[in-house]
């Protein structure tokens, strides 16, 4: 919302020495952000005079048109000046630049020659002063409007300080001069007066019957003034001033009844809608569209209605998107003379949905879906009546009213929650004084506070307590820290996931965020299938590529490793810990109860509920090398071992027990995949990438990659550990050769059961291949120790043979012999 | 075997000891002065044919001389060794100043560094850190934050909707609704964080990204202010941006929060947005079922990118969200 100073001192006393920056200041102490203050003007310099164009010598020998132009600047003898533009007549008054002015972009005016003649200045466009984006021709003015000779810079008020505001959705009464002025006066406290208070007295002589007005339902307008004017004159034209206001506004001047209608809403912030009163049958109906069809609006759409759009209608069709956008067929023309003036205070939802259903947000609609103070329905076209009425013949015909304003009830206010919310402590004086500042009528005995007709937003006593703190001013609150409470600390779950990330990052993983997002063609690659595969679909994606939310963590590791390598690394290690969004249970309509008290039990049980589980995951990629190659000499890759080691020092980091199984599982190499089973529970899987997904998407053979799934991990429990023997131990090597399809996992665990209890551990040190026949070597290294003893010879022989005894019996291995 | 002669032994024996000139002629030196055939070895074992009355006094004085020689050696080799140290170790010099490490540089994303270091600073003030489901139930993402059905942040322009539509599921457009899930869980009092990955159909640019985090605070507790609101953000503020930052609050509108205010930092010579803050609405308390006659609250909440992007100066979005290693191993773990 912009709002020119010269606009904002016709309310407010400002005294000349307070500063824009001090009044900007003022703005952003009471929440409204200044987003940028416009020292209009101050990028030229005069002379700028108005002249009158005596004649006009067409200059044809060129591409585009030139005019040789004599202009009467007021001066003694005609100034001739070579012009672009063709959009003036003999006759026309135009605003020409002198040599000596410099006009915005530091464009410096000279007598220059130009197409063979001698231009002794330049006629301007808007867009040349800056005053606007219009450069479809120069300005031009008609006999009367401006003198001769006359400084243009002071006439056109040129120089000004427009304030750029940003207006925060519950004030929509800022929209307007009157708004703003009402803040900078709060802000700075100085005397404010309101421009509705000169229009409450205005009254317009009835002299004949009136456009009709209804409000079919009346939760959908309030009120509905409609005012009929007659005998327009449709020639006439916008005074300068106010043109050049709405033109500061960011607005474009249009014709006088628009113009006028613009006027009075950036004035008072109630939007207005004048019809072509020729152009409606009947009278003017609020009411739905009730069905679909096609509507034109002012700027040329046809727009598909919605059965649900609120219009503006008249005995037989559609007139206007009601409180959005008037209608092609009833807008005012060249020709118009009667007037049908609307001004409503329609329910704010209705125009939000409106607005949003056709993406179409104009100066109105912002307003409306705001909240328009419901008393300026009569006061704002009564200020048109009176403008209109003021700059052109029209005469007030007949007013006709439909509902009546409604307005927010009365507040009961303790003065003491005040100072029990801000910190502060402020007497109910001070509080009664700044209520008053913006616009509430307060009763200090009762202390019932009733808010001004335009602040809808003040409902609650809390509402109260920010008018109080933001005009007294957010700085003046203490600065004190609350109470601490006891004691608290990371949860056991979140202490792991830390512990995790930094065991990966200290160990050369570098750890990635990527959005949560996927489509159907990366599940379908990845080789993911059922309830793996299956998950939630975006109604509005960013873009159709990535429609549904992950499955699972490598895919994007994928991605962020391929872009890397794209810009050049080749060996590195990534991981990333996030949700993964598997679609466990379908979701249901939603359960909605109503804010205000806490809703039963069972209700928040199933709100709860209907929130599907979304699995936390940390998962790791790992292509190229293992180190970088140097000097030192070679490295070698990354392998299935490093993945599944990574995946085992997660467990190990939780302090978890686990068992591991060859596992087919997409999106790993099927031979080369690791399963990891704590308490009966698949908890993670570790190995090769399927070749499959290395070449689609170019990463090094063979990189590797594990995934933890952290939330299905238990709690680790207490430890208990075992006492430390302190007697010598015994160590035992045994070679067995079984058939390659035996797993270490089965040899050792035949060997231990077979060891008794005194084994203390068992390593696997050797594996041998080479040996043919489908065979291979596995040779494992027994430790044994008794707590109370030194073990003799034949006791840990007995232990040994009975050891290799159960794995031949379990794996049909033999005992390999030198 | 007089004692002048044993005399001479020991200090010709020093005196040869003394003249080696390296290990090597230390080791003759000591074989003809301590060895089988030296002096004072053949007087040593001639000691058992004296008459038992000289027996004692030449032991005594042959032991002495032999300690004495030995001790001569000892010096004698210490400082050899010593020598040939110093040339062999010298020659075995290697360049340090090689590179060594071949490892690969992990670290930290400096969004988790930031969260880490968020959730420390609060939880040290006795603050619990928590977190909710990312795809979340529109009640607990809007309504229970008095936001209506018909609120301009609910269109599908702002927010990310699950289908079905009529499941209100949505990405979660702001880690408020965790603290719903607090207050509907626990009794007051309650102070807590919770950091987490939110989402808004923004797109990608250098400020902008459609998933991005947040980290919100929450008290509610008795006799809470709008002080105690603005004790904890500058402390909070000083934690983040250093000693020297100065916060300002500006009002501002949240549904969920009245009054409501945006918090400004002085940092680097200007004012900059951090967030959003205030005391929580009356109407959220009570639809939480807190007793508002007893208890009030506040609720503040941050950028974690634009925290990370004012802090270390980031310019562009792109940097945080792709997963470049050479942008991520910058910020180590974050010590």
């Amino acid at each position: 919302m912009r709002a020119p100073l010269s606009w904002i001192r016709e309310f407010v006393d400002i005294p000349a020495n307070i500063t824009a920056d001090e009044i900007g200041n003022g703005l952003i102490r009471v929440g409204f952000e200044v987003e940028e203050i416009i020292h209009a003007g101050s990028d030229l310099t005069g002379p700028l005079k108005f002249a009158k164009v005596l004649t006009i010598e067409e200059i044809t020998e060129f591409k585009k048109p030139i005019r040789y132009v004599g202009l009467d600047c007021g001066e003694k003898e005609t100034r001739f000046v070579i012009c672009g533009a063709t959009n003036f007549k003999v006759g026309d008054l135009v605003v020409a630049a002198l040599p000596g002015a410099v006009l915005p972009g530091d464009f410096k005016i000279g007598a220059r020659e130009t197409y063979g003649k001698v231009s002794n200045g330049m006629i301007c466009s808007s867009r040349e002063l800056g005053l606007g984006d219009d450069h479809s021709g120069i300005m031009v003015f008609s006999e009367g409007e401006v003198e001769i000779g006359a400084d243009a810079i002071s006439a056109l008020e040129i120089n000004d300080v427009i304030f750029d505001v940003a207006v925060n959705p519950d004030r929509g009464y800022a929209l307007s001069i009157r708004g703003i002025a009402r803040e900078v006066a709060g802000s700075l406290r100085l005397a404010f007066t309101d421009p509705v208070d000169a229009l409450r007295s205005l009254k317009f002589e009835e002299t004949g019957a009136g456009v009709k007005a209804k409000i079919e339902d009346p939760a959908t307008a309030s009120v509905f003034y409609l005012r009929t004017l007659s005998n327009f004159d449709p020639s006439a034209t916008t005074p300068i001033w106010m043109r050049r206001r709405i033109e500061k506004m960011g607005m474009r001047s249009i014709s006088l009844v628009v113009d006028v209608t613009n006027y009075v809403m950036l004035e008072l912030g109630q939007p207005l809608h004048a019809f072509d009163k020729a152009k409606i049958s009947g009278g003017l109906t609020i009411k739905r569209a009730g069905k679909a069809q096609p509507f034109t609006t002012l700027d040329g759409q046809v727009r598909q209605l919605d059965s649900d759009d609120l219009m503006v209608c008249d005995d037989k069709q559609a007139l206007a998107l009601a409180g959005t956008m008037g209608g092609q067929s009833s807008e005012i023309s060249e020709t118009t003379t009667e007037i049908a003036l609307e001004a409503v205070r329609f329910d704010p939802i209705c125009v939000a949905k409106n607005s949003r259903r056709h993406k179409l947000s104009s100066e109105a609609s912002r307003r409306l879906e705001r909240s328009v103070d419901p008393s300026l329905s009569e006061l704002a076209s009564a200020r048109f009546v009176q403008l209109l009425t003021e700059h052109s013949s029209a005469k007030h015909v007949a007013t006709v009213v439909a509902g009546e304003p409604k307005y927010a009830p009365v507040i009961k206010l303790d003065p003491s929650y005040i100072s029990k919310i801000l910190g502060l402590e402020v007497s109910s004086q001070e509080i009664a004084h700044v209520l008053r500042i913006v616009g509430c009528d307060v009763d200090e005995k009762s202390f019932t506070v009733d808010p001004p007709s335009w602040r809808s937003d003040l409902l609650t006593p809390a509402d109260l307590a920010e008018e109080v703190a933001r005009m007294i001013g957010y700085d003046k609150i203490p600065s004190i820290l609350p109470p601490r409470p006891n004691h608290a600390s990371l949860t056991p779950t979140q202490k792991r996931r830390r512990a995790i990330s930094s065991m990966l990052a200290a160990r050369g993983l570098a750890e990635v965020q990527t959005f949560p997002f996927t489509n159907q063609e990366t599940i379908d690659h990845m080789g993911f299938l059922g309830e793996r595969a299956a998950t939630y679909r975006i109604a509005n994606p960013m873009s159709e590529e990535f429609p549904l939310m992950r499955v699972h963590l490598v895919p994007g590791l994928i991605e962020v490793a391929a872009r890397n390598i794209s810009r050049g690394a080749k060996d590195f290690a990534i991981f990333e810990m996030g949700s993964i969004f598997r679609s466990s249970q379908k979701l249901v309509p939603a359960v909605s109860p109503v804010i205000g008290s806490r809703p039963e039990k069972k209700i928040i049980e199933e709100i709860y509920a209907s929130v599907p589980p979304q699995a936390f995951h940390v998962a790791g990629l790992l292509v190229g090398k293992v180190e970088s190659e140097d000097w030192q000499g070679k490295a070698r890759s990354y392998n299935w071992q490093d993945a599944i080691a990574y995946a085992q020092d997660i467990l190990q980091l939780c302090n978890l027990q686990w068992t591991i199984k060859r596992s087919d599982f997409a999106p790993w190499h099927p031979g080369r995949c690791a399963e990891l089973i704590v308490d009966g529970k698949a908890v993670a899987h570790a190995g090769e990438i399927h070749p499959r997904i290395i070449a689609k998407y170019g990463l090094p053979e063979r990189s590797v990659a594990f995934a933890v799934g952290l939330s299905a991990l238990p709690d680790s429990q207490i430890v208990k550990p075992t006492r430390v023997g302190t007697m010598p131990a015994a160590v035992q090597d045994v070679a067995l050769v079984v058939d390659q399809s035996i797993t270490a996992q089965q040899v050792e665990q035949a060997l231990r059961s077979g060891a008794g209890e005194l084994l203390e551990s068992i390593s696997l040190f050797d594996r041998y291949d080479k040996i043919g026949d489908g065979k291979i070597s596995l040779a494992f290294t027994l430790t044994f120790r008794a707590p109370d003893r030194t073990l003799t010879g034949a006791e840990v022989s007995t232990m040994r043979e009975s050891a290799v005894l159960a794995a031949e019996k379990a794996t049909g291995a033999i005992l390999r012999t030198a | 075997m007089n004692p002048a002669e044993i005399e001479s032994w020991v200090s010709s024996a020093a005196k040869a000891f003394a003249a080696a000139s390296d290990l090597d002629s230390l080791k003759a030196a000591r074989i003809s002065h301590l060895g089988d055939k030296a002096p004072i070895s053949l007087a040593s074992r001639g000691l058992g044919a004296l008459a038992p009355e000289e027996k004692a006094s030449a032991g005594k004085l042959i032991g002495e001389a032999k300690a004495a020689i030995s001790s001569e050696l000892d010096k004698a080799t210490m400082k050899l060794e010593a020598e040939r140290d110093a040339k062999v170790l010298a020659e075995e010099v290697v360049d340090i100043t090689l590179p060594v490490n071949r490892a690969h540089r992990g670290g930290l994303h400096p969004i988790t560094i930031i969260k880490n270091e968020i959730s420390d600073f609060f939880i040290e003030q006795g603050y619990a850190v928590e977190e909710g489901p990312e795809l979340e139930s529109g009640w607990l993402n809007f309504d229970a934050l008095n936001i209506p059905a018909d609120h301009p942040a609910r269109t599908m322009q702002d927010t990310f909707y699950i289908e079905p539509v009529e499941s209100g599921m949505v990405l979660r457009t702001q880690t408020s609704p965790v603290q719903i899930r607090s207050m509907l869980q626990h009794e007051p009092p309650i102070y807590m964080i919770c950091p987490g990955r939110t989402f808004r159909a923004d797109e990608l640019d250098a400020t902008h990204s459609p998933v991005f985090h947040q980290v919100e605070g929450l008290v509610v507790d008795k006799g809470i202010t709008m002080a105690h609101l603005k004790g904890t953000l500058d402390n909070f503020a000083q934690a983040m941006f250093g000693p020297d930052v100065t916060t300002r609050l500006r009002p501002s509108f949240f549904p969920f929060t009245e009054p409501s205010a945006e918090v400004d930092i002085f940092f680097n010579g200007r004012w900059i947005e951090w967030g959003g803050c205030g005391m929580v609405n009356p109407k959220v308390l009570a639809t939480c079922g807190i007793d508002t006659d007893v208890y009030s609250g506040f609720a503040f909440g941050m950028g974690l990118e634009r925290t990370l992007m004012v802090r270390h100066n980031v310019t562009d979005m792109h940097d945080i969200v792709e997963g470049d290693l050479r942008f991520t191993r910058q910020f180590g773990v974050g010590l």
